[in-house]
């Protein structure tokens, strides 16, 4: 049937974001910011859950906002409960896997190391190195969310 | 939806299309017990079980956990009929109480000793798998949990070994195949009912134990098991 002009340009716009999409999925992968569990997270969302990946990962950055609070002052004690900081990592590198943030869940295994040798200033600067690819990681997953919720208005389904 | 008396009441629904006058079967019955101290991890396993068709209910620490088996205080069984859980799953490391000290926790109480275990941890250390088998626990899963892992335990709701061969839980295979070990965590045999299906499109009675079986190894020879055989490695 004919299309309007304005069908035209709304199909034309939903391409465009999906393939926007796909490719900036496949930039994070490729570098190492997504693995294989974020793709298990997304074939479990469905018609029934169509918002399950959001809804994970945003229960992931509430989690990590406390821990890295929690880590900070841990290691600003005088006296540093390396027991205690250790437990925080473990805790944020099993959710870091848990949604496939590989940077962030490496930065933690690097962390432990040094945790185990009870190096405070060392553990300082991997506390540095988590909150930064933490925060790339969030930066990247937002826009991802963002680019979905675009392909959605403009009426388009999002490819996964 | 009736129930089908014939194939696992694990199946998905894609895998009967074309099969005509059987109906995938609805597992509403089946009850895990979701034991996780992380909130991302539960909801992870929860939304797993459900995928496959279970009933879930998810806490986040052992003591919970043993309080909803009314295990808290060591009362008595009396009127748990509606808390019939088909399987515990559990993280290992938990503040509080481990996954590992839930376990021997539940192997000690009589009236849900029977039911499977199976742990959950983000450390694939051979000790620890070892303790955990020895204790009882029907599988080891290391963590991040997949589709696949959560896929294999339906297995072990119906007292067969798990066929698939790919996966982490492979460790306990592997192990039993390196250390011969004859003996089953439970005593008694899997109990096979005959129970007859629901609907009238039933075939012939096949093994469909409402209550956790026991998890010996078994030569079922069934039509169930023939079954799986041929649509196993999804």
């Amino acid at each position: 049937r004919h299309r309007s002009r304005r069908e035209q340009a709304q199909i034309m716009e939903v391409g465009q974001l999906q393939r926007k999409f796909v490719d900036y999925t496949a930039s994070l992968f490729c570098e190492g910011f997504l693995d294989a569990q974020f793709t298990q997270l997304q074939q479990l969302q469905d018609e029934s859950n169509p918002d399950f990946v959001v809804e994970v990962v945003s229960l992931f950055f509430e989690d990590t906002e406390k821990l890295l609070n929690d880590l900070t002052r841990a290691l600003d004690q005088q006296i540093v409960d390396f027991k205690k900081v250790d437990a925080h990592v473990h805790q944020l590198k099993g959710s870091s896997s848990s949604i496939g943030a590989q940077r962030v869940r490496n930065a933690c295994i690097a962390f432990r190391n040094f945790c185990e040798e009870q190096n405070t200033d060392a553990c300082s600067k991997c506390l540095q190195q988590v909150k930064q690819e933490y925060s790339l990681a969030k930066n990247k997953l937002d826009t991802l969310f963002r680019l979905e919720q675009q392909i959605a208005e403009a009426g388009g389904a999002v490819p996964m | 939806m009736a129930r089908d008396g014939v194939f696992s009441r694990w199946r998905r629904t894609d895998k009967f299309e074309g099969m005509s006058g059987l109906s995938p079967s609805d597992c509403h019955d089946v009850h895990v017990l979701a034991v996780d101290d992380s909130l991302v991890d539960r909801k992870v396993i929860e939304r797993l079980l459900k995928i496959t068709s279970c009933k879930v209910t998810a806490v986040d620490s052992g003591r919970r956990a043993l309080q909803f088996l009314g295990l808290d205080e060591e009362k008595s069984s009396v009127g748990f009929d509606g808390l019939k859980v088909d399987l515990i799953i559990t993280d290992y490391c938990m503040p509080g109480m481990t996954g590992y000290e839930l376990l021997k926790k539940i192997k000690g109480s009589i009236t849900f000793r029977e039911v499977p275990v199976v742990i959950m941890s983000s450390e694939n250390v051979l000790a620890r798998i070892d303790s955990c088998l020895e204790e009882g626990a029907e599988d080891f899963i290391v963590k991040p949990v997949k589709l696949s892992d959560v896929e294999r335990l339906k297995d072990y709701m119906f007292g067969e070994d798990p066929i698939q061969g790919e996966g982490k839980g492979v460790n306990k295979r592997k192990l039993r195949e390196a250390c011969e070990i004859s003996s089953s965590p439970s005593s008694s045999p899997p109990s096979i009912s005959s129970s007859s299906p629901l609907s009238s499109q039933s075939l012939s009675s096949t093994p469909s134990p409402r209550s956790s079986s026991p998890s010996s190894p078994s030569s079922l020879d069934s039509p169930t098991r023939r079954l799986k055989m041929t649509n196993c490695g999804t």
